[in-house]
């Protein structure tokens, strides 16, 4: 059936009118839409479409007429509608998020001849030649792209040292610069240390502590992990960065995190530390425990790191001064080092109620470095202890999706984020991981990190309760307990907040630890009491 | 080791440039700092051999491209297209013949014309009588008798299908800063038309007329008035809501007032010259005529600079879509013609399409068009509906072109010049491909226009014309 409604008098642009008809054509039951000024052209063409001539004959050009063609009176109804709706619709007033976009780094320049950091973030293949140009244009690079060849890297670096410039990354996560968090960071009160890490968790776990003890971050560089770690990349990044911290009025403290260097860098690195002449702390994930050197205090771990930085920065001008203050026998106190006694107290009260047959950690990692922390930890106190992060290939996990003995599991290994976003961003897969456990009757604890800040899940607490409670469950189901162990990585000014994340674990029964270093303590220590001991 | 730029940096203020995910630019603007956001593509789409072309360019040429292409900008923006007159194809362009069939965008086989270019092909050989019948003068076409050639080839532009013959007037345009010429058909009108493909008895009678009465009308008025100074025109039609392609109506309305008082002295019956200002009235596209040669004359003067990578040329022919580059003379680099993204006029869709056709992206090659969409806020409904659509196509041309125009403003951008001069090493880098307003015809001869829309270059020409520059100029 056929319906013509015409409006006396009433101009529209054509394009206004053809921009209506196409919306009106995709409509259920519509077979034929045409809204057009009463031309004479457009006349005929109703007529043929066999619409009313003696009416059609009488319009002016001036008059607009909409001629619908549908299966039903509604469809008729709802089209003419449709047609005069959509010619008076009033455009929603443009969302203009403030966000200015441009095509390329060049227009982006020349929008902003004042900017001095590039954020790069494209895929690998890409990411070099997107630094080169950003460093040619002479802006300080943080390169948040992985998979860029050694060889890259290492040109970068030296162009970028041949100007005086910083290469952050590739495969840098994290950095805070005058107080911005870039990528992957935390919202960090601004204060007087000034750390260089080579890995972004690290850095986000000791930037956190250092702001939980009341201290601040004067900057925080990223360096991509091959800065010290490998001998041909030299710690040009990461010599660069000590040099300007070592220079800058703002920092008084200067503390580094990273995997064990190359011995030769590792020389480079110390020394300036050491011709910094300001109090400095260095922790190497996973080394063996190394005796200070003048202002250099050497941490065992990223909860000592931040706390020896946030003593210096509090006042204390040595590493003897600092370590004599930070006191260890005041419990299980955020503030100071943890008292052996607390933990075991904590870990025997969740350990009473565990089943014989649950014997083994399970950590479920989203940080890399948190992870590793917790690996070198367990693998020191528990030994035996798989993980896909290994780098011993006798211990490394035969299928990183399946736990089998004590296992600490680094969900941001590429075998998991291939094609998938990462676990930080994500945590849905973390989630039916601690469910899995939470299957196994073996699992005698479940130790997990939780990273809040930019770039992490708006929610990764509430993101993960669901299994938790689930996995819990069913240990006691089986008559047994599992006992959750966890630590929130952020800050209170963080976009999701470290108290509501901290509440939503604790209301599952989930142990909070105030670190991970702590948190792998206590997972570590309920292991050694579980009913019958470690046999 | 000197680590004060880094100090500069911890001392100054956090300008960061953001490339790849866009949540970390907002982020940094939440947390009150500052960030541009470079929606980034891969460059070339990803194709090596273009990366490599644009890298090998910028490590260095064997000729300075930076100051060749400043000297075709110089060019393009003195150049003063200047409508001098209208003559009879034969007597004025160069090259034509009776055999000769000119026709819009890189050159092309008779076998492969699409059907608009093949209905305009067969009207032409019926005006011009050397066949009586459509099927007649389709077997010409097929014979080989008759010679098919660019417009472009022969200074001139045709708008859709493009096509001049040698007994049809034409416009002439000079550039009197360079001294050369282009030429283009006069507008036909609207519905069935040559340029569309169009070739009943009507479309001829009306070009018959167009050569007889309305060309001698129009040429004594222009005598009577004096040559038109098209770069003033135009500056002032972009002013008036024309963008210099889609929208014509200010263009035509000034001929129409510039001409008229000439018009009604003519020695002539008043129903010739009441015919002649009702033709020019009912035909809002009158003036695109105008426009093309005088934008073909201007990039004209541009082209084959040694070193410049700057496009002299964009057309289409139903069929190809080609580009020429300064720097590479006599050389077309062409990829298949695109499907125009578009709103169609009553009674017709997509499906009624022909592919992308016209030498009038001349006027997007010269910084109009396309380029100048933020001018016409009356056809912003083809960019998305707003007139900051319009903006933002305009602002993004300015990434792939090498100048502002110094005559051609837009108010709507605080009077900024056009984005003008497209680099064809910027359309590779960035993946931004010139931004082509156009109309759209009907895909079989002689239904003529359908819509109009925006339509997709492709890219694979200028990344052929990339490499081509770089094998001539890389060292």
């Amino acid at each position: 059936m056929k319906r013509l409604t015409v409006r006396k008098d009433a101009y529209y642009d054509s394009v206004f009118l053809m921009l209506a008809a196409r919306g009106i054509k995709g409509m259920k039951g519509v077979r034929e839409a045409v809204v057009a000024m009463a031309t004479a052209m457009n006349v005929e063409l109703l007529v043929e479409l066999g619409f009313n001539k003696a009416e059609l004959k009488a319009l002016s050009p001036n008059d607009m007429a909409v001629a619908i063609e549908a299966d039903d009176e509604a469809a008729l109804e709802a089209a003419t509608q449709e047609a005069f709706d959509a010619l008076t619709r009033k455009k929603a007033a443009a969302a203009g998020a403030g966000l200015v976009k441009t095509g390329s780094m060049a227009a982006a320049l020349k929008l902003d001849e004042d900017a001095n950091v590039a954020i790069i973030s494209v895929p690998g293949a890409y990411a070099a030649r997107e630094a080169r140009k950003a460093l040619t244009a002479g802006l300080h690079v943080m390169l948040f792209s992985d998979n860029v060849s050694l060889e890259d890297e290492i040109a970068l670096k030296k162009l970028a040292l041949s100007k005086g410039l910083l290469m952050m990354g590739p495969d840098c996560g994290t950095a805070i610069i005058n107080g911005k968090p870039l990528c992957f960071a935390n919202v960090v009160r601004r204060g007087s240390v000034g750390i260089v890490a080579a890995s972004g968790t690290g850095l986000q776990e000791v930037s956190c502590l250092i702001d939980r003890y009341g201290a601040g971050v004067s900057q925080a560089i990223g360096t991509g992990g091959r800065d010290l770690k490998n001998a041909a990349v030299g710690g040009m990044t990461s010599i660069l960065a000590i040099k300007a911290l070592s220079a800058d009025p703002a920092t008084t403290v200067l503390a580094v995190v990273a995997k064990p260097p190359a011995p030769d860098v590792a020389a480079k690195l110390i020394q300036a530390l050491k011709d910094s002449g300001k109090p400095s702390v260095a922790h190497f994930l996973g080394m063996a425990p190394r005796p200070d050197e003048g202002n250099v205090a050497f941490a065992q771990d990223l909860e000592e790191a931040a706390l020896l930085a946030a003593r210096f920065a509090g006042g204390d001008p040595s590493p003897a001064s600092a370590r004599a203050n930070i006191l260890d026998d005041s419990g299980n106190d955020r503030y100071n080092r943890p008292r052996p006694q607390a933990i075991q107290a904590l870990a025997s009260t969740e350990a009473a109620s565990m089943a014989p047959g649950q014997r083994y950690l399970r950590g479920l990692y989203t940080g890399g470095t948190l992870a590793d922390e917790a690996l070198f930890l367990a693998q020191r106190a528990l030994g035996g202890v798989y993980s896909n992060n290994h780098t011993d290939s006798a211990w490394l996990m035969a299928d990183p999706k399946l736990s089998v003995g004590h296992a600490i599991v680094d969900l941001g290994d590429d075998v998991f984020t291939a094609g998938k976003p990462h676990p930080m961003i994500d945590p849905a897969a973390r989630a039916e991981r601690i469910a899995q456990e939470g299957r196994d009757p073996q699992t005698a604890v479940i130790l997990m990190d939780l990273v809040i800040g930019y770039g992490s899940h708006p929610d990764p607490a509430g993101a993960c309760v669901q299994a938790i409670r689930e996995a819990r469950a069913a240990a006691e189901a089986r008559g047994g307990y599992l006992p959750v162990i966890a630590s929130v990585t952020g800050t209170a000014a963080d976009p999701q907040g470290y108290a509501g994340q901290v509440a939503k674990l604790e209301a599952e029964g989930v142990i909070v630890m105030p670190s991970n270093y702590r948190a792998a303590l206590l997972a570590i220590e309920i292991i050694k009491h579980r009913s019958g001991g470690n046999r | 080791m000197n680590a004060d730029k880094v100090l500069k940096l911890f001392s100054g203020e956090l300008r960061a440039v953001n490339e790849g995910l866009e949540s970390f630019a907002e982020n940094l603007i939440q947390e009150g700092g500052k960030a541009i956001h470079v929606e980034w593509r891969p460059p070339a789409g990803g194709d090596a051999k273009a990366i490599a072309a644009l890298d090998a360019l910028s490590a260095g040429c064997s000729v300075d491209v930076e100051a060749a292409n400043a000297e075709a900008v110089r060019r393009i923006l003195a150049s003063k297209p200047t409508v001098v007159g209208i003559g009879i194809a034969a007597d004025v362009v160069p090259g034509m013949a009776k055999d000769l069939i000119l026709h819009a965008g890189p050159p092309v086989r008779w076998e492969n014309m699409c059907g608009p270019l093949r209905g305009a092909v067969i009207g032409g050989i019926l005006y011009e009588g050397l066949a009586a019948t459509a099927a007649e003068a389709e077997a010409l076409a097929a014979s080989g008798k008759i010679r098919f050639d660019p417009c472009h080839h022969h200074n001139a532009v045709g708008p859709m299908a493009g096509v001049m013959t040698s007994s049809m007037p034409v416009w002439i345009v000079e550039n009197k800063a360079f001294g050369n010429r282009a030429y283009c058909t006069l507008n036909e009108g609207l519905g069935k038309v040559l340029r569309y493909g169009a070739y009943s008895a009507e479309v001829i009678e009306r070009l018959r007329w167009m050569a007889s009465e309305l060309a001698p009308i129009l040429s004594e008025a222009l005598a009577l008035r004096g040559e038109l100074d098209m770069k003033t025109i135009i500056a002032q039609v972009l002013q008036m809501g024309d963008e210099g392609h889609n929208r014509n109506r200010a263009g035509t309305s000034i001929v129409i007032r510039e001409l008229a008082p000439h018009i009604v002295l003519l020695d002539r019956p008043k129903a010739q010259l009441s015919k002649a200002l009702a033709f020019l009235n009912a035909n809002d596209h009158f003036f695109l005529n105008l426009t093309m040669p005088s934008a073909k004359c201007t990039v004209d003067a541009a082209a084959g600079i040694e070193g410049s990578c700057i496009i002299t040329t964009m057309a289409r022919n139903g069929t190809e879509f080609g580009i020429r580059l300064s720097g590479l003379p006599g050389r077309w680099f062409t990829g298949p013609s695109g499907v125009v993204d578009g709103l169609y006029l009553p009674g017709f869709g997509p499906n009624d399409a022909a592919r992308d056709i016209g030498d009038s992206v001349i006027t997007e090659t010269s910084g109009i068009g396309g380029f100048a969409m933020a001018a016409a806020p009356a056809i912003v409904k083809f960019v998305g509906g707003s007139p900051k659509d319009a903006i933002d196509v305009t602002l993004r041309m300015y990434e792939i072109t090498a100048a502002e125009n110094d005559a051609y403003q837009i108010p709507a951008l605080d009077f900024r010049g056009t984005p003008t001069a497209i680099d064809v090493r910027k359309v590779v880098e960035t993946g931004i491909l010139p931004a082509i307003n156009t109309g759209i015809a009907h895909k079989e001869p002689g239904i003529g226009m359908v819509g109009a829309g925006l339509v997709k270059p492709p890219e694979n020409a200028f990344r052929d014309a990339l490499i081509a520059f770089a094998e001539k100029y890389a060292q």
